[in-house]
């Protein structure tokens, strides 16, 4: 299902390219027909991360036309763990530029076009619209979803990729009589129940192999060769180095890609996955916990306070780093309940406020008549009370 | 049969990777994990026993969701089952703290 033109209204190659892919003009799977069609090609990556980093690189060493890059991130010095598209000297840089400035020097004759912003109904389509395909590298749910509606509305196929630990998955969406994202999930998971990269951790590898497998995704979608992951869960597990290959159904009933889609305009996506919006947040209380500034709790100790203060993360970050409260990791919490102390205020932090937020739930729950969440966790300590605590 | 728990998983199953159970169908085999680990039930299931829609189970290949039996199906020794829920890495639920 090549979405690219006809082969007469391919660009040439110059000398400059026939040196460059010789490599590519020699298999017959590519030849200067499929170089071409690589150079007329338009790709967007969403993200210029640790998926991002190794697909743009791929495409624009693979001869891809025009990257679009959507990223309005700043690179960090943890993001090069993995990030490899950046380097140290980057930090605090624009991402898009670090990103742009590598595939250009790898590349000369590609195309960059940055799209600095933050992807949302409100832009999508129109960013989407001038791309042949789409590779999804972004690192939260809405953005997923939102990615993937708008492309099966343009008609873009979404070279799909996502990552957590050490697995990842990968196919590809949104291809007319393939499924998309929702046929496999329908509905996203309540926030804060799979934990983030920064929260749960991540293989650096891990977005290097599922990021090149998204590359060569959409390198067999624009050559239309090969048997691309349409209707196919690829999940890579890379401790044990297995993969495996599920079918996916594309859902007749789906919403968005079904045979009577009910969603047949971009909806709020921040929404749809629970997460509370800019004014819900100036509230400082969120589902019934109080939730405490890191500045309030230093005022609070330093007034002697009778305060519990209970570590909800695991033993390894608090070697790092901690602020002298009681350890208890989150799964222990509900054995070890005994030893929290129900007549005192109970302070619950981890490392940024997710994770205790849900034990502060928890305990609330177990009749806990004070408990109070640290918002922004030990972060929001090391930022706003002391610095010298390590930030992870 | 072997029950594959995916990571995000794997602390309510006791850091377990894979669990077995000897069950008949789809249905008694998933029941007997989250009897064995109950902390997993609610990670799976709505309350009102219904699989969550951001979890999907497979047998062996195929989503249980797409078998004409569903989770009433027959499964042998043989078999096996795996958790697919859904990942995205990066950041929380939170679109303005990417880290």
């Amino acid at each position: 299902m090549a979405t690219i033109a006809a082969t007469a209204g391919l660009p040439e190659l110059t000398a400059d390219d026939l040196a460059r892919y010789s490599r590519h003009l020699i298999l017959p799977e590519v030849g200067v027909q499929g170089q071409r069609k690589l150079k007329a090609a338009r790709v967007l990556c969403v993200g210029t991360g640790g998926l991002g980093s190794p697909l743009a690189l791929y495409l624009a060493a693979a001869g891809v036309g025009t990257l679009g890059l959507v990223d309005f991130d700043v690179v960090d010095a943890s993001n090069l763990q993995r990030q490899i598209i950046h380097s140290t000297a980057d930090i605090g840089r624009k991402k898009l530029d670090s990103a742009a400035e590598k595939l250009q020097a790898l590349n000369p004759a590609l195309n960059v076009e940055k799209h600095d912003t933050l992807l949302s109904s409100a832009n999508a389509l129109n960013i989407l619209k001038d791309y042949d395909v789409v590779a999804d590298g972004t690192d939260n749910f809405p953005t997923r979803y939102l990615v993937n509606d708008a492309c099966v509305l343009l008609g873009k196929p979404n070279a799909y990729g996502s990552i957590f630990r050490f697995e990842g998955q990968a196919s590809v969406f949104a291809t007319k009589d393939g499924p998309c994202y929702r046929c496999l999930y329908p509905e996203p998971p309540p926030p804060g129940l799979v934990p983030s990269c920064a929260e749960g951790g991540v293989l650096g590898i891990l977005p290097g192999l599922v990021g090149i497998i998204q590359a060569t995704e959409t390198i067999k979608l624009i050559l239309g060769i090969g048997e691309p992951l349409i209707g196919r869960l690829l999940l890579v597990d890379a401790l044990n180095m297995r993969f495996r290959d599920l079918k996916l159904r594309k859902n007749p009933e789906c919403p968005v890609c079904g045979a009577h889609p009910t969603v047949t305009s971009l909806i709020d996506y921040q929404q749809f996955c629970g997460i509370e919006s800019a004014s819900e947040k100036q509230s400082n209380v969120k589902n019934g916990i109080p939730q405490l500034s890191a500045r309030d709790l230093k005022r609070r100790i330093d007034a002697g306070e009778n305060l519990f203060i209970l570590d909800v993360r695991e033993p390894f970050e608090y070697q790092i780093a901690n602020i002298g409260g009681k350890l208890i990791p989150q799964n222990d919490v509900p054995q070890r309940i005994g030893e929290i102390d129900r007549d005192k205020e109970i302070v619950v932090h981890c490392k940024g406020g997710g994770r205790s937020q849900r034990i502060a739930e928890f305990l609330k729950q177990s009749g806990f008549p004070k408990v109070v969440n640290l918002a922004g966790g030990i972060l929001a300590w090391s930022d706003e009370v002391d610095p010298k605590v390590p930030k992870y | 049969m072997t029950i594959f728990i995916p990571t995000p998983l794997r602390p309510f199953a006791a850091g377990k990777d894979a669990v077995e159970v000897n069950a008949l169908t789809v249905a008694a085999a998933l029941d007997e994990l989250t009897q064995t680990y109950p902390e997993l039930r609610k990670h799976l299931f709505t309350v009102e026993g219904k699989m969550r829609a951001f979890v999907n189970v497979y047998l062996n290949d195929e989503d249980v969701r797409y078998l004409p039996g569903k989770e009433a199906t027959e499964v042998s020794t043989k078999d096996t089952l795996s958790i697919i829920p859904s990942i995205a890495g990066g950041a929380g639920g939170d679109l303005q703290s990417s880290r």
